[in-house]
């Protein structure tokens, strides 16, 4: 509105409004900029610390040994990496086959009102703190079985994964042009099996990367374990029964000690975490980008 | 093209035979029906309905078959996705009930923590989680728009996807690396240099008072702004990019700058998604934890000093989970918080997404 009434008014002049104006537009844009700096600002922080520090304390002691006392040099968190990776394994088997067939459901089946629903709350799911589903598995599982467990903390990672699945996933089947199925259905393909022939795998390599992407944030959730596996000091590969331990659970319990051979190793391990989660990433994108060409 | 030609007649309830047999007349038509026919197609999905049944029969045995256990698998998830929501509510709840029971909706404005007495109240952890979630807010929100409006605006194109690529890496970073940073790099800078100079310059709101020790619910708002910068920023750059294209040229074709362009018809288009925006952030700042329970000092207390340390809902769990007493109601207690934080943000991811939705909705229409 601005300009328009500006050459609206008889004191108008041109010359030094101008002037003022483009002024105006060049702090906003500086502005603009600078907001971007501010937000590398953190970024760049972190990652050097976290690169720095860990790197100093990373050894192949720290990466497969169980924590041993201080004295001794505090051990490592190999019991911890092993229980992620078995937390995360339950986690996909429970999030992914149930977050695709919900977006096959969003993108192929949904019409009208279910489907809106399901789209909306699983937005919603998302938004939802993960320390809460945590705690509802704990009522769940851990009370009900009797015992924390990689079980329970695969499951809450699980339900963690699930709407962001099921939404990264229902974007890439919608990517799929309708021809496609149009062609299934004429050659007379029954739809379920138009779904699963022709439009699944013509998105898998998208399904993939929002599948790496909802492992990649699961790896780093810490909140829901604390109420689920509660973490251990030993290697283990029992799912039900007994703690186990996960890299964020033994990065925060470490880090919040008093001793600097524990925070080395929280340094350490968070370099790790940190690693895995840049690294799925990156190769969910790198996947997602070989998709669009071949579009 | 052609090929599609005979199924999707055959929907409208023409036998099959007759399209296939006159293919030459039916030539001269074919290109605008093809287009019409595919549009159609492309648009709503309901009138693709009847062509597909019509197309079952040819599907051999099994098809049918198939085609009804298929659809009830995946119907059954999507409906399980829904139940999930609603076995969240009836869990908390369930577990919380002994102390629902015993205090009732005293317990959310009870200001006390009392294990040994069995006391419990929320009070001071519900102010905790408002105040740092504003915070970050308020510190998050500016950046948040002058990134997404640098990006959807200003920035040349072959900067727009390094720059955005880092904010999403942003996003990436666990927050339990936050957490460990913000505890052992942001804690010191503030009680060095940050909070000094906050009491210095404002202290005469009241809001920023020494002693201070560097844990506080400003420094968890700090941490909490960089963890939800990126979603807002994510989100509202999506607003960003629906605002219709025309818009910006009128503004431009008016002589507006840059700056006027996005003030007069970018800015006012996104309102209400810019708003959803913000209320997402809200909501995934209240339920934060790791960023939280490392730098917030963990002492349920209310001050109106903000430099001194507090406590929200999340970190209260997570400090006290671990040694929770078996007897008592801390349990109850702490399922309790759970419940009052997924209601809280459950409700504001509902107006949120509402709001969010909409602005997208608008957009596609005009489009």
């Amino acid at each position: 509105m601005a300009a328009a009434t500006a050459g609206a008014r008889p004191r108008f002049q041109p010359k030094r409004r101008l002037g003022r104006r483009k002024a105006t537009n060049a702090v906003a844009i500086g502005l603009m900029g600078l907001c971007v700096l501010l937000a590398l600002l953190p970024l760049v922080s972190l990652l050097a610390y976290v690169i720095e520090r860990g790197a100093r304390a990373l050894s192949l002691t720290a990466l497969v040994h169980a924590p041993a006392p201080s004295v001794d040099g505090g051990g490592g968190f190999g019991q911890a990496i092993v229980g992620s990776v078995i937390l995360l394994a339950i986690a996909a088997l429970v999030g992914i086959p149930w977050g695709v067939l919900t977006a096959v459901y969003l993108s192929e089946y949904a019409r009208g009102r279910l489907g809106r629903v399901v789209r909306f709350f699983s937005d919603v799911l998302t938004g939802i703190p993960t320390l809460v589903t945590g705690l509802v598995v704990y009522g769940l599982l851990v009370v009900a079985l009797g015992s924390f467990s990689a079980l329970a903390g695969g499951v809450a990672l699980g339900l963690i994964m699930l709407p962001i699945v099921a939404r990264g996933s229902e974007e890439m089947l919608n990517l799929v042009p309708d021809s496609l199925r149009e062609a299934g259905l004429a050659l007379g393909m029954p739809k379920w099996k138009v779904t699963l022939r022709i439009v699944v795998p013509t998105a898998a390599k998208g399904i993939v990367t929002a599948n790496l992407l909802a492992i990649a944030r699961a790896s780093g959730e810490t909140a829901p374990l604390i109420v689920t596996v509660l973490g251990s000091n030993f290697f283990t590969t029992k799912l039900l029964g007994t703690p186990i331990a996960a890299l964020p659970l033994y990065i925060f319990q470490n880090a919040t000690q008093p001793d600097p051979v524990k925070i080395r190793l929280a340094w350490a391990a968070t370099l790790v975490l940190i690693s895995f989660v840049l690294v799925l990433s990156l190769l969910a994108r790198l996947i997602g980008r070989g998709s669009r060409v071949t579009e | 093209m052609a090929e599609q030609q005979p199924p999707a007649r055959a929907g409208r309830g023409q036998p099959l035979a007759v399209t296939i047999r006159l293919p030459a007349e039916r030539k001269r038509t074919v290109p605008e029906e093809v287009t019409s026919e595919r549009e159609r197609a492309l648009a709503p999905r309901a009138p693709a309905a009847p062509q597909r049944r019509s197309l079952r029969s040819l599907a051999g045995p099994g098809g049918a078959w198939g085609d009804r256990t298929f659809r009830w698998l995946v119907t059954g998830m999507a409906v399980a996705l829904l139940g999930l929501v609603a076995v969240l509510f009836y869990e908390l709840s369930a577990n919380a009930r002994p102390l629902i029971a015993r205090d009732g909706l005293s317990f959310v404005w009870r200001n006390v923590w009392d294990v040994p007495r069995d006391i419990f109240g929320a009070r001071a952890l519900l102010v905790g989680t408002l105040v740092s979630s504003l915070i970050a807010v308020v510190l998050a929100v500016p950046v948040a728009l002058g990134i997404s409006l640098f990006l959807t605006e200003v920035a040349p194109r072959w900067l727009r996807q390094p720059i955005s690529s880092l904010v999403e890496l942003l996003a990436a970073v666990p927050s339990v690396a936050f957490g460990f940073w913000g505890l052992l790099v942001l804690v010191p800078i503030m009680a060095r240099t940050v909070n000094p100079f906050l009491i210095k310059v404002l202290g005469w709101t009241g809001l920023f008072e020494a002693p201070q020790f560097g844990v506080s619910l400003v420094t968890a708002g700090v941490v909490l702004a960089v963890m939800i910068l990126p979603i807002v920023a994510a989100i509202s750059r999506e607003v960003f990019t629906v605002v219709p294209s025309d818009q910006r040229e009128a503004a431009f074709a008016l002589g507006a700058t840059k700056w006027e362009s996005i003030r007069m018809a970018v800015l006012p288009y996104s309102r209400a998604g810019i708003v959803g925006a913000v209320v997402l952030g809200l909501g995934r700042a209240m339920g934060e934890t790791m960023a939280v329970v490392f730098v917030i000092g963990n002492s349920p207390q209310i001050t109106s000093n903000l430099l001194a340390p507090g406590a929200s809902i999340t970190a209260q769990i997570a400090n006290t989970f671990a040694e929770v007493s078996t007897t008592g109601h801390q349990l109850n207690a702490l399922l309790y918080l759970a419940l009052l934080l997924f209601f809280v943000t459950l409700v504001v991811n509902v107006a949120a997404r509402l709001l969010v939705w909409r602005t997208s909705a608008v957009a596609g229409g005009v489009r």
